[in-house]
């Protein structure tokens, strides 16, 4: 009953009703963006809309909270 | 459910509900569905993409869990009888001029949100988000609490989780946080959150507790309930075998990429390290209590006041009113204290509501209230689902408010300030509106969560698990060593080291170092100030009738008076 989306090109399989982030970890992805200044990874850290570290662009769109987002077959995401 | 939207917000876009929620949780829908079913034109506003909250969260197909079909009843009930928007994030509350509160939302596009069409739906449409203004007569804030996270050297690395994001990723998604998993932190959460690992197939390496563990069982208060289900928690750590210590803790997380191990430490009564051993893991999961969720409050201007643990929360009168007219508050954002206890705040909550509704203060005009919302039965419809989600409380629930009306139904006077001491609020208004039963029932469990808070505080040893290269806050990338460094430059509040040091200014606005900020500068936390919520798109803000510049200003100044003139042609 899975899907794919594509996550920089790269097939990630989603369980339907799972959001961005929690198809990204587990598919062993843990980290997707790089802060602005040290450069360091980033990818889910509280999970539930609080703390915007998880941000993704859906299908071109402007940043997005992996974690709040529920993917949709046939999503491309990209990261930063 | 558009058609049914349509027909109840009314074709004019103008027509208020009488009741606006804000919060799928316990307290939200307990709340929502005790209006809806005394006949209130309700909506209820919610992040998720299901209702439930943190508590009852679950994935697209529920699973057998505690309480949660339960809940799923109530939420059936309610989708039948209110307008139930997922997906829609609140970023600012506003007043209007005939009195009416606007809740300002946005939803993602896409074929899985609401189709609940806006009146301003042709902005922002390339940026992925689109406004929805709901207008409501009265407003329920039930928009719950999120894990408090304390900074240690390397909490940034991935693979360190908030207790609740590894709960949210188990329960509303059916993922495993990581394979070998330390959990750590301050309080009972850490233990389902432990168990649901443990249970799912993760090795839990251990529950590192920094308070002292019999705090729990000591207390006589908390002989109520709970204690069945935490020895449930704890036979099933057991059966896993995942040791629970106490006063130890994770202070440190180190790796390249990503978690590779940790540090636990042994802890002295305050939290300072005694001594440390590494423990190898790929997952970490800290919590160390919660925050309330309580910005749009604020935004209102709400009363707040600090609970036990410190944490501003809003202040409540016996019938769950804030200080603001037609403004109620249920759950968490009035008091850290569990489920039970927010749906049961939510559910006064709701009947305060009706009462208020029903005897409009006189002088309190109700222009967007149609005729038959104003009599119970009216609105009343009965149908099939009735009986398994009213029977009990909530078909008993029509007998809570009793005489309502004879302090300050909604609309009318505001809540008397608390007289005393650091009054909680709550017991010092409208004697015989809200049955006795119900007080007491509410008293019980609130005495039990703040005895929860009393017996797992946040010590102030994690200050020296610093160091100065670590970051306090993660958005600006702000370590230890600028926040210290603002301090001699002279900045001795948590408000001044914001403003020269930068913590708190990116894009969580403080949600999570806040807490931490506060404690560097040797201050309790102060009510959040943020006057749009949400980060939304210029054009979303463009859209509310070309007020962007009202908008802007009112960003600038710090005021609490929301935004009177946002939806003002």
């Amino acid at each position: 009953m899975t899907f794919h989306i594509t996550v920089d090109g790269r097939p990630v399989p989603v369980v339907p009703g799972q959001t961005i982030g929690a198809a990204l970890h587990a598919a062993g992805v843990r980290s997707w963006r790089t802060t602005r200044f040290g450069g360091r990874p980033r990818g889910l850290f509280c999970g539930i809309g609080v703390c915007f570290d998880c941000l993704v662009s859906v299908n071109g769109r402007a940043p997005e909270r992996a974690c709040l987002a529920e993917a949709a077959p046939g999503d491309e995401v990209t990261t930063s | 459910m558009t058609d049914d939207v349509a027909r109840r917000r009314g074709d004019g876009g103008d027509a208020a509900y009488d009741l606006v929620v804000v919060g799928g949780g316990p307290a939200g829908v307990a709340g929502a569905l005790t209006a809806a079913l005394a006949g209130l034109r309700v909506a209820l506003v919610d992040s998720s993409a299901r209702l439930g909250g943190q508590y009852f969260r679950h994935p697209a197909v529920p699973g057998r869990a505690s309480g949660l079909e339960r809940f799923l009843r109530l939420a059936r009930a309610l989708g039948e009888r209110a307008d139930v928007l997922p997906r829609h994030q609140v970023w600012s509350v506003s007043r209007e001029p005939d009195g009416a509160l606007a809740v300002h939302c946005v939803t993602p596009h896409g074929p899985s949100s609401s189709p609940h069409s806006p009146d301003s739906a042709a902005s922002a449409g390339a940026r992925g988000e689109r406004p929805v203004v709901l207008r409501g007569r009265r407003l329920l804030i039930a928009t719950g609490a999120y894990d408090r996270p304390l900074p240690f050297p390397g909490w940034d690395l991935p693979g360190v989780l908030t207790a609740g994001g590894a709960q949210a990723l188990l329960k509303g998604n059916g993922v495993v946080a990581g394979r070998r998993v330390v959990v750590s932190g301050t309080g009972p959460f850490l233990l389902p959150v432990a168990a649901g690992l443990a249970e799912a197939g993760a090795r839990v390496l251990g529950v590192f507790e920094a308070n002292r563990g019999l705090g729990l069982a000591r207390h006589p208060v908390l002989a109520l309930g709970r204690l069945g289900e935490a020895a449930g928690y704890a036979v099933s750590l057991a059966r896993h075998r995942v040791p629970y210590l106490t006063r130890q803790a994770v202070v440190a997380a180190h790796g390249e990429r990503e978690v590779e191990a940790v540090t636990v430490a042994r802890l002295d009564r305050e939290w300072n390290v005694l001594a440390t051993r590494v423990v190898e893991c790929d997952t970490v999961a800290v919590g160390y209590g919660f925050v309330p969720q309580i910005e749009l409050g604020v935004q209102l201007g709400c009363g707040t006041r600090y609970d036990v643990d410190g944490s501003p929360v809003l202040r409540v009168d016996d019938a769950q009113r804030t200080s603001v007219p037609g403004v109620w508050a249920a759950g968490e954002p009035t008091g850290v204290g569990g489920w039970r206890l927010a749906e049961l705040e939510g559910r006064i909550a709701g009947r305060s509501v009706v009462a208020a509704t029903r005897r409009p203060q006189a002088g309190c005009a109700d222009p967007g209230r149609r005729p038959e919302a104003g009599r119970a039965d009216a609105g009343f419809r009965p149908h099939a689902g009735r009986a398994d989600a009213d029977r009990t409380d909530f078909g008993s629930a029509a007998g809570l408010v009793s005489a309502a009306g004879s302090a300050s139904a909604g609309g009318g006077s505001r809540v008397a300030e608390p007289s005393g001491v650091a009054g909680p609020g709550r017991g010092e208004v409208a004697a015989g509106e809200v049955a006795g039963v119900w007080v007491r029932r509410r008293a019980r469990w609130q005495a039990f969560g703040e005895a929860l808070q009393r017996a797992y505080p946040v010590k102030p040893g994690w200050q020296g698990w610093l160091r100065d290269d670590t970051l306090v806050c993660r958005c600006e990338e702000v370590p230890l060593a600028r926040v210290r460094e603002a301090q001699e430059l002279g900045a001795t509040d948590a408000r001044s080291i914001k403003l020269l040091a930068r913590p708190g200014m990116g894009w969580c606005q403080g949600r999570v170092c806040g807490y931490a900020v506060s404690c560097l500068a040797g201050e309790p936390p102060q009510p959040p100030r943020r006057p749009i919520a949400q980060p939304v798109t210029l054009g979303t803000l463009s859209a509310l009738d070309g007020t962007l510049d009202g908008t802007l200003s009112d960003l600038d100044s710090p005021s609490h008076s929301g935004t009177p003139d946002m939806e003002d042609s």
